[in-house]
This record gives C-alpha cells, sequence and structure tokens, in this order.
C-alpha cells in the first residue's frame, strides 16, 4: 500500500489497494476497481459505500451501514416506558418530534387514552417545524454533496428559524421530547405563535430563491436530471418510504392515508411527482414545505381561537399534585409530571406509524403490563431506503453517486438506530 | 371501517393457510406453519400488499420460541393502504430456520439481514445473509435475544466501591 499524498499513477499491479483522496481503492483485475466509500464522507453521519467499477461505472454497491449503530431497540426492553423516549429520538434528533411521536402514539393505545384537542394540534406544530428542519437540513446536505456551497449555507441558516421556533416550544433546540403519553409537555409561550406567521411569510420568500439558485440552475439541472430514477413500481418493490417514494409517483402519505393527531381536520396536499429522478426528489421536498408551511398557518389560528387548557389527558391532569398545578396557574409552564416515573402499561401489542420528514416510521411495542417494554421495534424512514444503494445506484457513472446519495436524503444515524 | 375491509381481504387470501388470528392495535397478525409460510405471503402479495414495513422478531424463552412477524401494507391500493396485516410464524428458540420472503417482497432483504443477526434467524434462500449493523463477532452473540443481557452503567451509591446494578 503506497502512502497517503504520494499518488503514483503508473504500475498499479492487480490486487494491490491503494489510498485515494477520500476512498481506499483496490484493483481487482484490469480497469476494475473496489473502492471503499467512507466511512468519512460529505454526508451526515458515518456510512460506508463498497462500490465495484468497471471503468468508472458502478456495478456493484454495496451499503455498509451500522458504523453508528446503537442497539436502541435492546436498550428500550431495560428502560420505563418514559425513558424511552428520549433515547428513540437520538436517531435523528432534528426531527425529534416526528421520530418519537409514532412510539408515544403506540404507548396510548396500549392505554386506550387519547390526548386532548390543544394537545393534538400542539404535536402537529412541532411536527411540521421539524419536517421543515429536517427538509432543509437535507437540502445543505444535497448541496454539500453537490459541491454547491451557497445550498449549504441558505438552508443551514434558514433552519436556524425554526430551530429556534422548537426551542421556545419546548425548551430544547433538538431533543424536544415534546409529545408524552397523554399530551404534551407544556403549552405555547406568550407571543408564539405571532412569530410563527412571520416565519412561514420569511420561508416562503427564501423558498423562491431556492428555486432561481438551485432547483433551476442549469449547473445543477444537468446533473441531476435523468439520474437515479426510480420508476414507479421499482419503487413500490423496494418499500421506499417518504419523499423518495413520492418522487416516483406513488402518492403515499401516512398523514393522508391513517390520519393521526389533527391531520384529519387541516386542509394540505400532498406533492407527487412522476419523473422519480434526483431533480424530483429535491422538488418534492421543496413543495412540501409549502405545504407544511400552509398547516403551521391553520395550527396557528387554531391555537389562538382555542382555549388555552388542556396540553394534558385529564386522567393525568387530575392525579397531579397540587403544587404542580399551582406552579403552573402562576408561570404557564411546568416540568413533566412526576407520575410518569413509574408508569405502568398494560399487557398488550401496538403497532404505529407517522410520516417523519424522510418518510414513514414504523414502531412496533409490546407490553406485559410492567414498567418496562417487553419488545420496542422500529424501522426508520433512512433503513428502508438503504436499499436504494444496492438497486438503484448501478449502472451510473461513479460521479454520479453524490448525487443519488444527496437526493435520498438518507441519514446514518437514523437508519442504524 | 374500512380496516375491517383489510382485514376481510387478507382473510380471503390466506383462507386454509392461517391457523390462528391475533388481533394487534393497530394491526391484525394472522399466524401461520412455517413451512406455508411462502404460499402465504405469495397469496397476500397478489392481494394487493406490496411491501413489508417491519420485520418483527420477538424472543419467547418460556415458550422456547422466536416469533417472527412480517407487517406488510400496501402502496399501489389505497384501500389496503389504510391498515397493517400481518403473518407470524412461529420457530423454535434452538434451531430457527425459515424460508426467506425477499424473494417475494424485495422490501423485506435488508430487515430478515437484521433479524439474522439479532435473533440467529437463518432465512433460508436469502440472497445475501449476512450481518447489516453489528460487526460479525456481535453479531454470532445475537443480542436482542432475552438471555443476552446489557450491562448498563452502574449506579454510584456512595462511599468507595459501592456500585449497585439499577433496578
Amino acid at each position: 500500500m503506497s502512502s497517503p499524498g504520494e499518488l503514483k499513477l503508473s504500475g498499479w499491479e492487480v490486487g494491490e489497494t491503494r489510498k485515494l483522496p477520500g476512498m481506499d481503492v483496490k484493483k481487482i483485475g484490469k480497469d476494475l476497481y473496489e473502492i471503499f466509500i467512507g466511512p468519512q464522507h460529505p454526508g451526515s453521519g458515518h456510512m460506508r459505500i463498497i462500490v465495484r467499477l468497471d471503468g468508472d461505472v458502478m456495478v456493484e454497491v454495496d451499503p455498509d451501514l451500522g458504523y453508528v449503530h446503537r442497539t436502541m431497540e435492546k436498550l428500550a426492553e431495560g428502560r420505563s416506558f418514559i425513558k424511552v423516549i428520549p433515547l428513540v429520538e437520538r436517531m435523528a434528533i432534528l426531527d425529534a418530534c416526528n421520530i418519537t411521536l409514532p412510539y408515544v402514539e403506540a404507548v396510548e393505545k396500549l392505554m386506550d387514552i387519547e390526548p386532548p384537542e390543544r394537545a393534538k394540534y400542539l404535536r402537529v406544530l412541532l411536527c411540521e417545524i421539524n419536517r421543515i428542519a429536517s427538509h432543509l437540513y437535507g437540502m445543505g446536505i444535497f448541496g454539500v454533496f453537490l459541491g454547491h456551497s451557497t445550498m449549504y449555507m441558505w438552508p443551514f441558516g434558514d433552519r436556524e428559524v425554526f430551530v429556534e421556533l422548537a426551542e421556545r416550544l419546548t425548551g430544547a433546540r433538538l431533543t424536544h421530547s415534546y409529545p408524552v403519553p397523554g399530551g404534551v409537555r407544556r403549552d405555547v409561550p406568550e407571543g408564539f405563535t405571532d412569530d410563527l406567521r412571520k416565519a412561514v411569510r420569511y420561508m416562503r420568500k427564501r423558498l423562491e430563491e431556492y428555486r432561481k439558485i438551485f432547483l433551476d440552475n442549469p449547473v445543477i439541472r444537468a446533473r441531476l436530471e435523468g439520474v437515479g430514477v426510480i420508476p414507479r413500481n421499482l419503487a413500490i418493490e423496494l418499500g421506499i418510504v417518504g419523499p423518495n417514494l413520492r418522487a416516483s409517483g406513488v402518492e403515499y402519505d401516512v398523514r393522508m392515508v391513517e390520519p393521526y393527531e389533527a391531520y384529519g381536520e387541516l386542509d394540505f396536499e400532498v406533492p407527487v411527482f412522476e419523473e422519480g429522478d434526483a431533480l424530483a426528489r429535491a422538488w418534492v421536498r421543496v413543495e412540501e414545505i409549502k405545504q407544511s408551511l400552509r398547516i403551521l398557518e391553520q395550527v396557528a389560528d387554531k391555537l389562538d381561537k382555542m382555549p388555552r387548557e388542556g396540553f394534558m389527558h385529564d386522567k393525568f391532569w387530575a392525579k397531579a399534585p397540587k403544587l404542580y398545578k399551582d406552579v403552573y396557574s402562576r408561570e404557564g409552564r411546568v416540568k413533566l409530571m412526576p407520575l410518569f416515573a413509574n408508569l405502568k402499561v398494560p399487557a398488550g401489542k401496538a403497532f404505529a406509524r407517522a410520516e417523519a420528514g424522510r418518510g414513514e416510521i414504523v414502531y412496533y411495542v409490546e407490553s406485559e403490563g410492567k414498567f418496562t417494554p417487553y419488545r420496542v421495534r422500529v424501522v426508520s424512514p433512512s433503513f428502508r431506503n438503504a436499499i436504494v444503494f444496492k438497486y438503484i445506484a448501478p449502472g451510473h457513472r461513479l460521479m454520479d453517486l453524490p448525487a443519488i446519495y444527496g437526493s435520498i436524503d438518507y441519514f446514518p444515524p437514523e437508519a442504524d438506530r | 371501517m374500512s380496516l375491517d375491509a383489510v382485514r376481510s381481504r387478507a382473510e380471503e387470501a390466506l383462507r386454509g393457510v392461517y391457523t390462528g388470528v391475533e388481533e394487534g392495535k393497530g394491526f391484525v397478525a394472522f399466524r401461520v406453519p412455517a413451512e406455508r409460510v411462502v404460499e402465504a405471503a405469495e397469496a397476500l402479495k397478489s392481494a394487493g400488499f406490496d411491501h413489508v414495513k417491519s420485520v418483527t422478531a420477538v424472543d419467547r424463552p418460556k415458550e422456547g420460541v422466536i416469533e417472527v412477524t412480517y407487517h406488510v401494507s400496501s402502496y399501489s391500493d389505497p384501500e389496503l393502504a389504510r391498515g397493517i396485516v400481518g403473518i407470524t410464524v412461529s420457530l423454535p428458540r434452538d434451531n430457527p430456520r425459515m424460508p426467506s420472503l425477499s424473494r417475494i417482497w424485495v422490501s423485506a432483504e435488508f430487515q430478515e439481514r437484521e433479524v439474522f443477526e439479532f435473533f440467529g434467524v437463518v432465512f433460508e434462500g436469502h440472497p445475501d445473509l449476512r450481518p447489516i449493523l453489528l460487526i460479525p463477532p456481535l453479531a454470532e452473540k445475537h443480542p436482542l435475544r432475552k438471555d443476552f443481557i446489557v450491562k448498563e452503567e452502574q449506579v454510584y451509591k456512595g462511599g468507595i466501591t459501592k456500585l449497585e446494578q439499577p433496578p
């Protein structure tokens, strides 16, 4: 093996491995190479892709996952039900509400309780703030992959607006742990909805600028159009999720097919594109941000009209100590209710799903009637999207791999769990 | 209710194959003998259940079995998309083997690899059965089985060497 920095390109023997910038390359035959890209690469999180090349055409792509695996399913079995929430939200901290919501819903199904109306709207509020932040993050990483540094800077800057809103709502920029069984942790602060409307107006304007500089940019379009095309039937067969699925002409969004929380009462559309290429996947995200902004406006109006009470299920609220209620009536905010420390969940099996930023996330929760769950199974959107590398990338040139990777918004910590 | 329609269509497809029905919250699972699981999967696929959402395995040491459930649903049929249907197979814990379903549902391919490393279930006929998330020495221990005990961080109880496992 030659040392890095010293790139002698002549006299490369078959079977010899060389270090090239960012990758290890092994020559496996005349004009045949095996390339190990990663685990460190420009994307977000660690993941290795093993590519076999004929010239510069990929013939075999093997995604090598697990570099950020944390055995969440096993750790959840030793924790009380409430402590599983901060555990699983580490999958995708920027999308924390969407990621933990189906777990909370599954526990609620087992306990046979439903959150009050206001709590449902508060959950939708944070879910949509998270979705916008998640899409902006994904687009920023996409910009990095394509070497378009403006598209990296802008969405990351604009994402700060929504991270700030989430912080004012929940007290934490990223890992919010906001939805809990029976409701949410706290209500909106004073003047929040006005700032929310301001953010919506700002973001609408920015999306138009994104279109001009990125999506309609001839250089970007040349790299994305017709690249990584996933035809409709193949998208269904591979079971991919989220914006990637909808870019291939499949109209499937959990918010529509099985409306959870307050989504059944809100007016929004599900953007669907037919092309199935990398450009369509970028467009779906932009269109989805527009729909999320629409939802946020409706939620802001609704929250203003509703009386400011009942963010927690009556059954739990009745059990709260007097001091706790006094603090709430005086300061308008409270810590997590003490009864959650030893929450017993009735025995049973529940399955719940939600539409997270990157796609559908499903949870299977089994309880034996004890303080800890017997089994928690979670399948995250990125894990289901990882199969795209294996079946879609071969046949493309190596230089298309960053475009494909960026366009499916693959997020290793979420996939590895 | 729309969920009843999903259920009855699955029941129709699996008639004569399933041996029991299990009502979960948010899904309905049909119990199928391991030797007829391919038949059941083909029937469900042709009935419109076109993708696997989760390959869920649960270890039950008291009964000496590992239960594998394929939670499936549909993208192409909006009516079926509203419900989740499972087919459950019980496998002996000492030698869990079953035919792979990833030839029928490609979407199960990576998840079967995951169940293989975490539970030791061997999927016969899988195109590429090797660990996906874990390193091989750890995958051999099958960490999600109940007899694999996680040594969690210990709780400091005061004194010099008094460390106790959390309850």
